[in-house]
């Protein structure tokens, strides 16, 4: 439930017509709370733009997939395009929010996703040209670890995905969005509060003046 | 006129060590007819380079289950377990390369450029060694060209010339990679005579190809099992 409060949150962010990339995991599950009245495009790395939903058994296409090689479908206005293609409409800047997990995040917007040293090496895909040509950039996670430790940090240990990228953190717990001044707490979930958050959260943050509930 | 060649035929020049790129993005793309005849014939110590590394027992995922590669060049390996566990005990050496960069660096060798200046990477350990340059006020990297010395394309139609149509999602790399190796063969599961092609159909130019190859084991149920 506390996953669905999130990604809901993240899919009021997109105006209609945003052309967005979700990440796989969490991040796909924002798709299904778009506002009624918007419509957005949904941008699948591996070539094409109009990515739907999975297809039925028995209706799969093999030569229709998504980024993690299962068999999707493409909706009305969607069109296909080569590798060269997708990555210019990424890093062109084309592409208006991209939607991704995170190991780590920290109070510059450096993020850390796409490795554990000796422990997790699956190569950063897309990720990288993702973080850095999107317009906006969403990290979608829990707010602490599975050990209670907050991933909002001071500064990033594990290997960076980029360099102060990262506009919006939007946890379980709180909606910050990434300034030049830091990290301001914006809004906070219904069933906690501003300290909790602040105790959650290794960063500093300024608090905004009026918080927000999600 | 491209020649049209059996499977076994068309991989004879592949040597022990030769560099060879291949299609395809998590099998879908993948030249399935292609990678069986290769592995039929028993190459090894192969340099592949490819957008990931597919599932175990799916197109380009064979070439890694079956020891065949020695250098991989690939932007992901995490859905095929036995990527990383050749890389971690040393069996397989493994450059991980940012899918545009990778996509970009293939083109640029095709395209006769000395490289591309990218944004992506700047500020993580993807720009250790690497040149930069400040254009505009913005940090880029300098990337290099990547080319091979062989490249696997798959498509759906090809005519004698080479032209080729590939539909939907396959294309991914196919494009780049046809620009970039010395000899390029595509499979094809249809192929068509002079004429018969819409020439705005056309996915790949057939200047790039070097031999097509009838497809015998279509996609579908071997990709989709994954």
């Amino acid at each position: 439930m506390k996953r669905v409060r999130l990604v809901k949150r993240i899919a009021q962010e997109f105006p209609d017509g945003a052309l967005v990339n979700l990440g796989i995991g969490m991040p796909t599950m924002v798709a299904n709370y778009i506002p009624q009245g918007r419509t957005i495009l949904l941008h699948s790395e591996n070539g094409f733009i109009g990515l739907g939903a999975h297809a039925e058994k028995g209706k799969e296409d093999p030569r229709l997939v998504n980024a993690g090689g299962q068999p999707v479908t493409i909706v009305p206005g969607g069109c296909y395009f080569d590798s060269a293609m997708s990555f210019a409409i990424i890093r062109g800047g084309h592409v208006d929010y991209t939607v991704l997990g995170a190991l780590e995040v920290d109070m510059e917007g450096n993020l850390a996703n796409y490795m554990i040293p000796g422990k997790m090496v699956p190569g950063m895909g897309g990720a990288m040209d993702l973080v850095v040509g999107a317009k906006n950039v969403i990290v979608a996670m829990e707010h602490v670890n599975k050990n209670g430790a907050p991933k909002i940090l001071k500064k990033c240990a594990l290997p960076l995905t980029a360099k102060g990228e990262v506009d919006l953190i939007v946890t379980d717990m709180a909606f910050i969005r990434v300034t030049k001044k830091g990290l301001v707490l914006e809004e906070i979930a219904e069933d906690t509060t501003v300290e909790e958050v602040l105790k959650a959260t290794e960063a500093p943050m300024h608090v905004a003046g009026k918080i927000g509930r999600f | 006129m491209k020649p049209v060649l059996t499977a076994e035929k068309a991989v004879e020049n592949i040597k022990d060590g030769s560099s060879l790129m291949v299609a395809g993005f998590m099998g879908c793309g993948n030249a399935f007819t292609l990678v069986d005849a290769l592995i039929s014939k028993g190459s090894k110590d192969l340099t592949l380079i490819t957008s990931d590394t597919s599932f175990p027992e799916v197109g380009v995922g064979r070439l890694i289950c079956q020891c065949r590669v020695k250098k991989l060049y690939a932007t992901h390996i995490g859905t095929n377990p036995v990527s990383g566990q050749k890389m971690n005990c040393g069996d397989m050496a493994v450059t991980l390369v940012p899918q545009g960069t990778f996509n970009e660096r293939i083109r640029a060798k095709g395209a006769g450029l000395g490289g591309i200046l990218t944004p992506t990477g700047i500020g993580t350990a993807v720009e250790e060694g690497k040149q930069k340059l400040t254009i505009d006020g913005r940090d880029y990297l300098l990337e290099l060209p990547l080319g091979a010395e062989f490249a696997f394309v798959k498509a759906e139609v090809c005519d004698t010339y080479g032209n080729c149509f590939l539909p939907m999602a396959t294309k991914n790399a196919a494009v780049s990679m046809a620009m970039a190796a010395d000899y390029v063969i595509v499979e094809a599961e249809k192929i068509v005579g002079p004429g018969e092609m819409d020439p705005e159909k056309v996915t790949i130019p057939g200047v790039f190809i070097s031999a097509i190859v009838k497809s015998t084991l279509p996609a579908s149920n071997l990709q989709l099992k994954a």
